[in-house]
């Protein structure tokens, strides 16, 4: 019964991401669309926090996203997966349900 | 209609924006519905149920007594966390004492708010099937 | 598959009218339902005819109609939700006594109660939000 969690927030700004991150159980996934995606980017003050998160849990992030802000895929956590609306869509048929964190 | 269980997440403290009135709004229609029904009071989220909440000085309508009409919509199951509460300095002192009458044991007053750990509640999202963030 | 989706922001201040477009996209070309689309909380205001962006910038409004146009959608703005923010269609304006309505083509005005309904019809309900 794995869950997909949304999350739209910049890590740098809310606690939603944070949140979603102390909610969120093995074998979940995790999905960083509009300004959560700059989360996904390496050596940030909450990566750390992200590479604990994906011990257990699988993270992707909306390519589309990232590339809006300026942020190009080499700069990711390796492990991170990037996906596009299609993905999106997959993700949310994949899990058995999701939680936006917004 | 099959039955599921939703749980609505309230995330936000009342009245800087209208999320909070609004979630009460589809809970109260919700009820409606027979469907197995919880909310979740994370983060600032805890100050939704806070108790002594009096907006006369904001000229907003204070809302916070429909918390304490949801028992009659058979609604009970209020989870809020314990660590949402301890890093705002709050305890369970500081929220309305929300009840529900229990008609299988002679309308007793049984409280609706449970107290749960952050890992608790955890467990609690993932165990629903729908997800209403606000 | 089938989808409810919610969208809870109105368009241009927040994207989560664009995601959750974007989103209902995908899905429609991957062959999935999109059982209904409910409009929440300023997310109402997307369904407003009256908005006239400058030339160069996408009309979300229209981009919905079309979408709905185009594939049947069933996209319901809440109408508790739509009155506090004044948004209207006839009967509602003529209900209320007022001179105008401005709702776009391919919406209409309904209760809460066709969100929980969609989430129950649903495999899935995706919320976008701020």
């Amino acid at each position: 019964m794995a869950m997909l969690h949304i999350v739209n927030k910049s890590p740098f700004e809310r606690n939603a991401f944070k949140s979603c991150l102390d909610h969120a159980v093995a074998g979940d996934s995790i999905l960083m669309i509009e300004d959560a995606a700059v989360g996904a980017v390496d050596g940030t003050v909450f990566s750390s926090d992200l590479k604990a998160a994906m011990a257990d849990k699988s993270v992707y992030v909306l390519g589309g996203d990232l590339a809006a802000r300026g942020m190009s895929e080499d700069r990711i956590i390796d492990g991170i997966k990037v996906v596009d609306y299609a993905g999106f869509v997959d993700l949310t048929a994949e899990n058995d349900k999701t939680q936006s964190w917004v | 209609m099959a039955t599921k269980k939703f749980m609505y997440v309230n995330r936000k403290a009342p009245y800087g924006t209208v999320y909070a009135l609004e979630s009460l709004e589809v809970v109260l229609i919700a009820a409606a519905f027979e469907q197995d029904v919880s909310l979740a009071f994370i983060d600032d989220g805890v100050y939704q149920i806070a108790k002594g909440q009096n907006t006369d000085g904001i000229g907003m309508k204070n809302f916070s007594a429909t918390y304490n009409a949801l028992g009659d919509y058979e609604i009970n199951k209020l989870y809020v966390e314990k660590e949402s509460l301890e890093e705002r300095g709050l305890t369970e002192d500081d929220l309305m004492p929300i009840v529900w009458e229990d008609e299988d044991d002679d309308w007793a007053e049984k409280p609706s708010i449970r107290i749960v750990s952050r890992a608790e509640m955890a467990d609690i999202l993932a165990d629903q099937d729908v997800h209403y963030s606000f | 598959m089938k989808y409810t989706v919610m969208v809870n922001e109105g368009p241009y201040q927040h994207q989560s009218s664009d995601s959750a477009l974007q989103f209902v996209r995908a899905a429609l070309e991957k062959g999935h339902e999109i059982f209904r689309v409910f409009f929440y909380h300023d997310g109402v205001n997307n369904g407003t005819r009256l908005a006239v962006p400058p030339k160069d910038d996408r009309l979300l409004q229209q981009e919905w109609s079309d979408l709905a146009k185009e594939h049947d959608l069933d996209l319901v703005i809440c109408i508790a939700a739509a009155q506090r923010r004044g948004l209207m269609d006839p009967d509602e304006a003529k209900r209320q006594g007022l001179d105008a309505d401005n709702i776009i083509e391919g919406f209409r005005i309904s209760g809460l109660g066709q969100l929980i309904e969609g989430s129950i019809q649903s495999d899935r309900t995706i919320v976008f939000g701020d």
